[in-house]
């Protein structure tokens, strides 16, 4: 009975310190700066990602949306501020914790970045077999059950990634993306060069998979659709920082030259939606 | 996290409940791959001994949270069906659900027994789709030599001037000092032989003729195979998988036309004058050395060196560079157009090149050294 009640103090435990997460940050970028030579790409960047939300990035081109991701994902270091994951900061911590961010974050790059030289299956079983925990049925399973999640037929499994088309390239790269069911997860440009009916279900299956796993997710795209669909919260990279950042309404009212263009049909819908 | 204080598995993930006749297995905390990964092989021996009790009830409803691991690890532990008595939230059927209409993966192609056979049929068709490949290639290149005469406004100088600077200029580095070496080595070791019959004048004879005929032009060529035939194939196959050639294609610029015959053109220049560069490095080093040993003077071996060589051997020597040049790029370009957009094919590509247009090097050598076996030999 002693052990049962220690079991359920320390879920009571669990818990709380699971409602004290949800109102963390996940992400802290704070004083970013970069620079390519003379090219200042941000200065003064602050950007917070609260657990379980959705956030997208939107900005003209070259306004540093993918360096930022680039950034928060470890591939490039700023000159100066910091990026904190998981409350620690990326670019100063012990292997120990890189790794565990590693395991806990996915990503979805632009171009799926499927290893071309491993099949479907072998390219989804990578990040498994990493942890060397797993054995191979389990693995197994896991594979198939990732890759059902994102309807790909078993049929497809041993095919190489050279040998599908774009839209099961994307699906595949969003199998490994999630393969080690990642609380974070990155997407760049996940609906682009898919067409709307292709980009729909992608959506869909995204919104599904928040629920099944609760995800938090940060999100790159220029497509208004799987933009409003998805995303809870909006930042907007302008002028080397972000500029704002709100619900898709809240967004809409700000009185950027980018945002009341690149929003100008969400805002006229809006307006002819109140003066019929 | 967790891994500072691991918590037992028996307590964490489950107790036992036993009420009216019927005992409970209740599944507690958190079932994701974050937290199960240590104790995944305990939790699996000890659920196993579990399942093998058909009248347990398994209780998953206060399960703090589960992802796919932690599904399928249950999901193995009892052999991928429920049990009789199972307890399920909704969102947990749904993954259970899924689980079970889970297809296997195909098997793969069994090993077959004519794979020996096979392997050797295919390895000839891919020969004899290479020679057709080289053949098409060839020809279209005379097609293109003979509109480039007709219009000469449209013969590609700036790509044959760029490959020349870098296939023949920034090689020079590499090729002098590979050529000094050999020559010190070669006249080091053949100044020791002579001395021992007296016939120590004799060694301008031997590096003259080895170096200018022999050394000379299979240094460079090899040298250059390796630099400048990789890059090419490299470059090419980038190209490919960056999708470039069809960008080319679709502008109607044909690819042998502005990037193959460039490259043939530039190399077939570059490499007579690495021939003469590599040869003239060995010649330097051996004199040195030959200076050292033997105490021979520069003077005399300046002087002695166009009697003991004829003049046949240095236009033997360049007219080998023209030939390696060209068909080092020809081989490296024909790999590489045939690169497949991925990496694997890349990586494979390149060093087949390589390899290739190695060993035809040698092959031409050994045809020239036959066909012209009487010519510059007193």
């Amino acid at each position: 009975m002693n052990t049962f009640n220690a079991t359920m103090a320390s879920i009571d435990d669990k818990q709380t310190t699971q409602v004290n997460k949800n109102q963390d940050r996940i992400i802290e970028v704070r004083g970013l700066h970069t620079q390519y030579g003379d090219n200042t790409v941000h200065q003064n960047l602050n950007l917070s990602v609260y657990y379980g939300e959705v956030l997208t990035l939107v900005g003209s081109s070259g306004s540093g949306k993918t360096t930022l991701l680039r950034q928060m994902l470890g591939l490039e270091t700023p000159k100066y501020g910091t990026v904190k994951v998981f409350g620690r900061s990326r670019f100063d911590c012990d292997y120990k914790f890189l790794k565990s961010i590693h395991n806990r974050s996915g990503v979805l790059f632009q171009n799926g970045a499927l290893f071309s030289a491993l099949s479907v299956y072998d390219n989804v079983a990578l990040p498994l077999r990493e942890l060397y925990t797993l054995n191979e049925s389990m693995i197994r399973d896991l594979v198939m059950f990732k890759l059902a999640m994102v309807a790909i037929d078993a049929e497809h499994v041993n095919k190489m990634p050279a040998d599908l088309s774009g839209g099961m390239v994307k699906r595949v790269a969003l199998a490994r993306a999630l393969a080690l069911d990642p609380e974070l997860l990155f997407l760049d440009e996940p609906t682009a060069g898919l067409d709307p009916e292709l980009s729909e279900s992608f959506v869909e299956l995204i919104l599904t998979l928040r629920i099944e796993m609760k995800l938090t997710v940060i999100m790159i795209t220029h497509d208004l659709n799987t933009l409003a669909a998805l995303s809870d919260r909006i930042a907007v990279l302008a002028d080397q920082h972000v500029v704002t950042t709100g619900s898709l309404k809240e967004i809409c009212r700000h009185h950027h030259p980018f945002v009341q263009s690149f929003f100008k049909t969400v805002i006229n819908q809006a307006k002819t939606d109140n003066n019929p | 996290m967790a891994a500072s204080n691991p918590p037992t598995p028996s307590s964490a993930y489950y107790r036992l409940v036993s009420e009216n006749e019927t005992t409970r297995l209740i599944l507690i905390g958190t079932y994701t791959l974050a937290t199960l990964e240590q104790h995944l092989s305990i939790l699996t021996t000890e659920f196993a001994a579990y399942a093998q009790k058909k009248t347990l009830c398994w209780d998953l409803t206060e399960i703090e949270q589960m992802d796919a691991t932690g599904a399928v690890l249950l999901w193995q532990t009892w052999n991928k069906k429920r049990p009789e008595h199972l307890l399920l939230r909704p969102e947990q059927e749904n993954i259970f659900k899924r689980l079970e209409k889970l297809p296997s993966p195909p098997e793969l192609a069994h090993r077959n027994f004519w794979q020996p056979l096979m392997t050797l049929g295919s390895s000839a068709l891919s020969l004899w789709s290479h020679l057709i490949d080289t053949v098409i290639l060839i020809g279209q290149l005379f097609i293109d030599i003979k509109f480039l005469i007709t219009h000469p406004r449209r013969i590609p100088w700036r790509e044959i001037s760029a490959n020349l600077y870098r296939t023949g200029a920034q090689a020079l580095g590499i090729t002098a000092l590979v050529g000094f070496l050999i020559g010190i080595v070669l006249s080091y070791l053949s100044s020791e032989q002579l001395q021992m019959f007296g016939a120590d004048i004799f060694i301008v004879d031997i590096l003259g003729i080895s170096i200018i005929r022999e050394l000379g032009p299979m240094l460079a060529a090899i040298l250059v195979a390796g630099r400048s035939g990789s890059s090419m194939t490299a470059q090419l196959g980038v190209m490919r998988v960056t999708q470039e050639l069809d960008a080319l294609t679709v502008m109607g610029i044909p690819h042998s036309q502005r990037l193959v015959l460039p490259k043939i053109i530039g190399l077939g220049i570059a490499m007579p004058l690495l021939v003469i560069w590599t040869s003239a490095a060995a010649l330097m080093g051996g004199m040195i050395a030959a200076q050292l040993q033997l105490g021979l003077s520069y003077q005399y071996f300046f002087s002695a060196l166009p009697d003991a060589v004829p003049i046949a051997n240095l236009w033997l020597g360049l007219s080998k560079g023209i030939v390696c040049g060209m068909v080092i790029a020809l081989i490296a370009c024909h790999f590489g157009l045939r690169i497949k957009p991925n990496t694997e094919s890349l990586g494979e590509g390149t060093t087949r090149s390589v390899v290739t247009a190695i060993t035809v090097v040698i092959i031409i050598d050994a045809l020239f050294a036959i066909v012209f076996s009487d010519v510059g030999l007193m």
